[in-house]
């Protein structure tokens, strides 16, 4: 019983640490399939972590907090979208000047406001999102034996944005796969001629799925700062838009494979937090850093072909120019 | 990089076209400031004078810019193969963990050859943390953006492993590696310049600022003037025409993105070997994203790199000191405008071409 006790113990920190990196695999997913390459997951994911913890400080609301990080990582997308869709700039680069103003700006605003060296003041109460015990829980804890046990403390008992963020799941394969509007989204992201050649708006539809992305980001963010922790703290988000950016890459850009490899990459993480300070017999002190560089060096390997392979969808990276 | 492009004479490209998106960056920049309550004409005084205004400051400020150039001139040389290099900051970390290795293990080399041993040993590990993405690209087709950008974080999960199991100082907490010894490490330039007679204030600006303005004539050399450095600028302008001129596309990856860790390790000299004389956590402190800044404002040229590098070595000593001032306008102001200017002289280079066309145009006519 001990053993089930740890093992959901370490699933509940798996599905914890995944959010953030569930959202922002979905928000890359949407851009990159519409073709348009989003290394910018991260700035978005920070700025949306600042902006959501100001304004559920400032109003004492969690969701409040969560709309002013929706909005701040969609005003983010917007400037990509701008950069990258209307000037036809390098999305490489834009996306690398999206980091770092986010980087930069959230630590200066933070310290300017508060003096706290860029963080803000921590959250209490309905400024922070509970988590929501699902129904029978404790029944089923109870009554259910080994099932029981993982419904109460690996389904149950996480923040509303958790629960967001795997219907986001749902809705993105669900949309992408069945919907006209999911069609035209792979298809501009695959060949944009034909879709202009059919009368839509390749930039239109570039807008939209970037504007998704923004949203889906500050989601994400939003969980990092008001639901995982109690405020920001300067730059929170840690790596995880290229965490999320690997797990898209080793998903092969879909939306249910997507969520399998984020879970894997939280599942690392989990295990790195559990293994820190242990010393396992026949290897002595775990090397946590060899678990958590594991993620980048899957997707290295992964990428190079080594392991299946990556096929990003065919027109991503590349701005589109309509015939004179 | 704009689809239609706009054609202007070669002094508004080179020179006007820049500086106008650096006006433009340090004018967002200012309405920042704005918007936290300070005054941004006398921030921009605080900033001069702490940068420019007294030899300390200038050389602190050229200290800053060393870092710089070595990274800004790591990602021109990328550049013009057509790649674009985001690992600096893991290649400068690879970099330093070979120059203390290097120290460390051959503590007693003789004067002249430490130093040289240690630098070697630096752009070695630079070069070789560059050189496998360049190999993954020119071989087995993957993006050296994403592989470059996966190894910075492999780098910085080794440097904490390192430094805490292999080559930290033994009995400290701190993760750091003893110091190295007295002969590898680099003179100070009060130092070094004091028998001649200039009497410099005591400043971090150490020889490696002589490195790294050989740094910029040698790349200069290597691109416009060697077999090459035209290959790489054949490469990076049209890969198959590359092909068919006899060129291996795939080699010139691989050498290109060799070359460019090589000198991303220039900011391992200067820090580690020039100014800490061991080697800490997070000494990269940034500088390598800074240095894509830089080569895009220097539009790849070393002469605008170095003039790019001087530029972000004022706001960074000159951020420091107006922080001292203005507690609320810390140096990651310094991270803002470098965004900023990624943003519009990279990829807003589309939009500001045509401000500046559509600006000649009107002179023009109304000349």
């Amino acid at each position: 019983m001990d053993l089930l006790q740890t093992i959901a113990v370490v699933l509940d920190s798996m599905i914890r640490l995944s959010i953030p990196l569930i959202c922002a695999a979905m928000a890359g997913l949407w851009s990159e399939r519409a073709g348009v390459v989003d290394i910018g997951l991260e700035g978005k994911m920070l700025v949306a972590a600042f902006a959501s913890a100001v304004a559920a400080f400032v109003t004492g609301s969690a969701w409040i907090g969560l709309g002013a990080g929706i909005l701040a990582a969609l005003a983010l997308a917007l400037v990509h979208g701008f950069a990258a869709i209307t000037w036809r700039g390098n999305q490489i680069v834009s996306g690398v000047a999206i980091n770092m103003l986010a980087a930069g700006l959230t630590v200066i605003l933070g310290n300017a406001w508060y003096g706290q060296g860029g963080r803000t003041p921590s959250l209490e109460g309905a400024a922070r999102f509970g988590e929501l015990t699902l129904p029978f829980a404790g029944w089923a804890r109870a009554n259910v034996p080994g099932l029981g046990l993982f419904y109460d403390e690996v389904v149950s008992g996480h923040a509303a944005p958790a629960y967001l963020a795997f219907l986001c799941v749902l809705v993105t394969a669900l949309v992408l796969k069945r919907t006209r509007f999911g069609l035209r989204i792979r298809a501009v992201g695959e060949n944009p001629a034909a879709v202009d050649t059919a009368g839509i708006s390749v930039a239109g539809l570039r807008y939209g799925a970037v504007a998704i992305c923004g949203v889906l980001c500050g989601i994400g963010g939003t969980y990092l700062a008001v639901a995982q922790s109690a405020g920001f703290l300067p730059h929170m988000t840690a790596g995880r838009g290229f965490i999320a950016l690997a797990a898209v890459i080793f998903a092969n850009w879909c939306p249910w494979p997507a969520l399998g490899a984020c879970l894997l990459f939280g599942l690392l993480d989990a295990v790195a937090i559990r293994l820190q300070g242990v010393t396992l017999p026949g290897i002595g002190l775990v090397p946590v850093e060899a678990i958590q560089a594991l993620p980048y060096l899957m997707t290295i390997v992964l990428l190079a072909g080594f392991i299946g392979k990556a096929t990003p969808p065919r027109a991503s990276g590349l701005p589109y120019v309509k015939e004179r | 990089m704009s689809a239609a492009p706009v054609d202007l004479p070669r002094w508004a490209d080179v020179a006007l076209v820049p500086l106008v998106s650096v006006a433009a960056a340090l004018l967002v920049a200012g309405l920042v400031v704005v918007g936290i309550g300070e005054n941004p004409l006398e921030a921009t005084a605080l900033l001069l004078r702490g940068a420019l205004g007294s030899a300390e400051g200038i050389g602190f400020t050229l200290y800053y810019a060393t870092n710089f150039i070595f990274t800004g001139l790591a990602v021109a040389v990328a550049f013009h193969a057509g790649l674009f290099n985001i690992g600096g900051e893991g290649q400068a970390t690879l970099a330093g963990i070979a120059m203390a290795i290097a120290c460390l293990a051959v503590p007693a080399l003789p004067g002249f050859l430490a130093a040289p041993f240690a630098i070697l040993a630096a752009a070695a590990g630079g070069a070789l943390w560059a050189f496998i993405p360049g190999w993954l690209q020119a071989k087995r087709g993957s993006h050296v953006v994403i592989t470059t950008i996966m190894l910075n974080f492999v780098a910085a999960t080794l440097i904490v492993y390192l430094l805490r199991e292999i080559i930290g100082k033994p009995g400290s907490m701190q993760p750091e590696t003893p110091d190295f010894s007295a002969q590898a490490v680099l003179t100070p330039m009060h130092q070094f310049l004091a028998p001649l007679g200039i009497d410099l204030p005591s400043t971090p600006l150490n020889t490696a600022f002589l490195l790294a303005l050989m740094a910029l004539v040698a790349v200069w050399l290597l691109i416009w003037r060697t077999r090459l450095g035209y290959a790489i600028r054949t490469v990076g302008a049209n890969p198959r025409a590359a092909a068919y001129a006899g060129i291996s596309p795939a080699a010139v990856t691989m050498i290109a993105m060799a070359i460019s860790g090589a000198l991303a390790g220039g900011l391992a000299v200067n820090e580690a070997l020039g100014v800490q004389h061991r080697l800490v956590l997070d000494f990269t402190a940034g500088y390598g994203f800074v240095g894509i800044a830089v080569a895009l404002m220097g539009r790849g040229h070393p002469a605008g790199v170095g003039l790019a590098a001087l530029l972000f070595g004022v706001l960074y000593q000159g951020g420091a000191e107006l922080s001292f001032d203005k507690p609320a306008i810390t140096r990651d102001m310094v991270v803002v405008i470098g965004g900023v200017l990624v943003l519009f002289a990279g990829a807003l280079d589309g939009l500001f071409r045509r401000l500046v066309a559509g600006v000649l145009r009107i002179g023009g006519g109304a000349a």
